[in-house]
């Protein structure tokens, strides 16, 4: 976080308990954790050019894992919370691996294929993952030491955690800010840019896609960790299709080409859903108008449209 | 070890499936060949199909033969409505980026699923088969098999064969298989590919609304099939090859065989074996059993 | 420095190249040259690693290279451009020649350095010697053909190349932009002592710069040599020269 107002940003979500309101705090974790799933999607699609329709498997992974972890195992959210990173991270090695391999269109079915794969066994191993009930009642990690500490001490549970999530998606968010700036990012800039020239700079296309793909499954399956808990149950539609579409949406919605876009884009979906639904319950055609009225105006998303009316207003007189 | 009549029945059940899917996936393949593009809404052109089937037999009211104006009036209708698609919205997209085009057929997929939420509500919609088919079964090995289900046993063929007469024999079908194999050249040879375009998504979406609206007497419709259906189709095609013919045909077989085998051997597992076969499919062999290669 | 052995390649049955043999020796100049579709391109790509020999071996320093990977091929000295221009057209110029130091100089799988600075001496004295100093900072997508020619030559040559392989290094030029374009590479080619190897359409070009022209007709080397010789070979004049002029 180097520029001031990240800080700010970052200040500003720690105070929203402060406001008192209950609902407020809910809606600003929802938003926090998506933010974090569509950035990690952006380091696929934005960054590195590759498509995926199956970025929820390793949503639902994470989220499982942390969950299992924590409920049947009762272990403690200082191990569960990284093991759905690794474990996440491992999967989409194995299935990046032959991922990979594919170009395109391709690469989208097969990315598709794993994660219904997932999605089934969520919804059928009854023993382990509860099946198509899903697993409930996910405990919170035990916080009570937040409960002595000043300030913050007189707040709900579900406040602690919402804190406890600011910090970590801050984190995320920053390391990620970091591999996208750095010299590795670059060179997935270029296998997007012109994969054909990148081979012949000396990069092995296939090992960074693959690198970047474990990276991005991990960080997706932080935010499916936390996620499990936020929600109080795991459930096999984390990981169903129309979960990775939904991101995938968030993520064009605010824009590829920015690293913020995505997070941007799960803030202005979240919170037009919470308006839209007092008044409707339509709110896929909703979103599906939007959608549609974005592909057809705004190509760059609210991130590509933010800068075009920015350099208008800037433009000499 | 389950008896002759069990495994035939399965089979039967699975030849069913296996020829339903055939004419959804065949309209998703033919777009795919012809514009390279994955159309998720092909899914809910088919719910809207079985919707607009029942909608027909309300507005029709009892006499004979009126199921199967029913299904006809459906898939003209979604015929209709699919060009109406392709020439005003789909259209402007051809220039954009692959992702756009994916995202816009996902985005008709929430607008119309809701659509019909609108129109006709959450509850489950049924349709009655046709008297001359209904309530009677064909008995075979020990198997019972309704004459509905044979009608479309029979029917799966014998539309695959008139669709490939298609195909080889007129005009419209050599410049389809044309456009399928090189796009560019057959802008300069003077075909109207605009028209083309849209002839083909009419065509597709007719084989979709006519999938819909013959399911909808075996199957309750509801919301949510057409997603559940999509995915489904898109293994049929993968398996076969994006964008071959009786490739489709044949994986929408397999497709078949395999989910209702795979319930006698994994019973809870048998649509994780479904999508491992799509996922040992793309990275065996990723332009399908029957497909060729991509240029 | 350079031995292409007898390689064959065939697509659906039409044979592209077919027995070709090349060589070429450290420092030279050297030049392939043949109508189109003799197999230039393809010949190319045989050497770099994007096509693998049916039959036939590539040897660069005495190193069996058949068949690896580009991006090996390209670690061991090969450097290259394309026929069609081959740039990152969304990057910058400045961030296009960047990206071949950080993968040349093994820094790639750096995830945690900041990117900007790095190398920057050494992409801007690269930057300086093409011209392109001044527009260090543009999108390279929007440089004129040109331009974006020159910025492929810096992508090749920021991998530090022994071996430079240009693929029409003048195509779509006008005669003045060519006329630079070749004054630029014969000099980089000194400074930096490279070898260089390229396919050329433009006889003057070729004739003005290769100490020795291999001629490709329909996938086969139908003659090598020393420009004059070339120049004098009988079935030379009758399948190309005899074609043009």
């Amino acid at each position: 976080m180097r520029a001031p107002w990240e800080l700010a940003l970052l200040a500003a979500a720690l105070l929203v308990p402060a406001l008192g309101s209950r609902f407020y705090t809910f809606l600003a974790n929802d938003v926090l954790i998506w933010a974090l799933f569509a950035t990690s999607l952006n380091l696929l699609v934005g960054y590195t050019g590759l498509v995926s329709f199956g970025h929820a498997a390793y949503f639902g992974i994470g989220a499982y894992t942390t969950g299992l972890l924590m409920k049947k195992l009762s272990l403690p959210f200082l191990i569960a919370f990284p093991a759905a990173g690794v474990l996440a991270g491992g999967f989409a090695l194995l299935f990046g691996f032959f991922c990979v391999r594919l170009t395109r269109i391709y690469f989208a079915m097969l990315t598709l294929a794993f994660a219904q794969i997932v999605w089934a066994i969520c919804f059928k191993w009854n023993e382990v993952t509860g099946g198509e009930q899903g697993m409930p009642e996910i405990p919170y990690p035990s916080l009570d030491w937040m409960g002595r500490l000043p300030l913050v001490g007189g707040l709900r549970t579900s406040d602690h955690f919402y804190l406890v999530t600011v910090v970590l998606v801050a984190l995320c968010l920053w390391v990620l800010r970091r591999v996208v700036g750095s010299p590795f990012g670059r060179m997935l800039t270029t296998i997007r840019e012109n994969a054909e020239r990148a081979e012949f700079i000396g990069v092995n296309v296939r090992r960074y896609e693959l690198a970047a793909f474990v990276l991005a499954g991990a960080f997706a399956g932080l935010a499916g960790g936390l996620f499990g808990i936020f929600n109080r149950g795991v459930f096999p539609d984390f990981a169903y299709w129309t979960k990775s579409s939904e991101v995938l949406i968030m993520t064009l919605l605010g824009g590829m080409g920015t690293f913020y876009g995505p997070a941007l884009g799960a803030l202005a979906l979240i919170l037009l859903n919470q308006q839209i639904v007092s008044y409707t319950e339509y709110w896929p055609f909703v979103l599906g108008t939007i959608l549609i009225v974005l592909l057809f105006v705004f190509p760059g998303g609210l991130a590509g449209a933010a800068g075009t009316a920015l350099r208008w207003l800037r433009r000499p007189a | 070890m389950p008896d002759f009549s069990f495994i035939f029945a399965q089979s039967i059940s699975g030849l069913t499936a296996a020829m339903f899917l055939f004419l959804i996936a065949a309209g998703l393949s033919l777009i795919f060949g012809v514009l390279r593009v994955l159309n998720f809404a092909h899914g809910t052109f088919y719910m809207l199909g079985a919707y607009a089937a029942f909608q027909f037999m309300q507005w029709l009211g009892p006499g004979r033969g009126r199921f199967w104006l029913a299904a006809l009036g459906a898939a003209a209708a979604i015929a209709l409505l699919g060009g109406l698609v392709e020439r005003f919205l789909f259209r402007h997209l051809y220039g954009a980026e692959e992702l756009y085009q994916l995202l816009f057929t996902y985005a008709l997929v929430l607008v119309l699923g809701d659509a019909a939420k609108m129109l006709w509500g959450t509850q489950q919609k049924s349709v009655s088969a046709p008297p001359e088919l209904g309530g009677k079964a064909l008995s075979l090995f020990g198997a019972t098999i309704p004459y509905y289900n044979l009608f479309i046993i029979l029917l799966g063929p014998v539309i695959a064969l008139g669709f490939w007469l298609t195909l080889q024999r007129t005009r419209a079908g050599r410049f389809i298989r044309a456009a399928a194999l090189d796009r560019e050249t057959l802008g300069a040879l003077g075909v109207n590919v605009d028209a083309l375009y849209t002839w083909v998504f009419v065509l597709a979406s007719f084989l979709g609304g006519l999938g819909g609206a013959l399911i909808s007497p075996m199957r309750a419709t509801t919301p949510g099939m057409d997603t559940e259906i999509i995915v489904e189709a898109f293994v049929v095609v993968v398996i076969g090859g994006l964008g071959s013919f009786w490739g489709t045909f044949f994986g929408a077989l397999i497709y078949g065989q395999v989910l209702s085998f795979g319930i006698l051997f994994f019973p809870r597992f048998s649509i994780f074996a479904v999508f491992a076969l799509m996922a040992a499919v793309l990275i065996l062999r990723p332009w399908g059993l029957l497909g060729r290669p991509l240029k | 420095m350079l031995e292409v052995r007898g390689v064959r390649k065939s697509f659906d049955g039409f044979v592209a190249v077919n027995d070709a043999s090349v060589s070429v020796a450290r420092g030279q100049i050297a030049a392939i040259i043949g109508p189109n579709g003799a197999g230039k391109t393809t010949l190319f790509n045989l050497i770099t690693g994007h096509l693998r020999p049916e039959a036939g071996a590539v040897v660069l320093e005495g190193r069996d290279i058949t068949g690896l990977p580009p991006h090996d091929v390209c670690r061991l000295g090969m450097g290259r451009s394309f026929q069609r221009t081959n740039i990152f057209p969304r990057l910058t110029v400045y961030q296009n020649v960047q990206a071949a130091f950080l993968s040349h100089r093994g820094r790639g799988l750096d995830l945690w350095s900041r990117v900007d600075e790095l190398y920057r001496g050494e992409t801007e004295a690269l930057l300086a010697s093409l011209g392109l100093r001044e527009r260090a900072g543009e999108v390279s997508g929007f440089l004129s053909h040109g331009a974006q020619k020159q910025l492929e030559l810096g992508i090749a040559l920021a991998s530090e190349p022994s071996l430079l392989l240009l693929d029409e290094p003048t195509a779509g030029m006008s005669v003045s932009e060519t006329r630079e374009t070749i004054r630029l590479v014969e000099r980089i080619a000194r400074e930096r002592g490279l070898t260089l190897l390229f396919t050329e359409h433009d006889m003057e070009v070729v004739f003005s710069i290769a100490q020795k022209i291999t001629v490709l007709h329909q996938g086969r080397v139908i003659a090598e040599g020393a420009p004059a010789d070339v120049r004098a070979d009988a079935e030379v004049r009758r399948v190309y020269l005899g074609e043009r002029r």
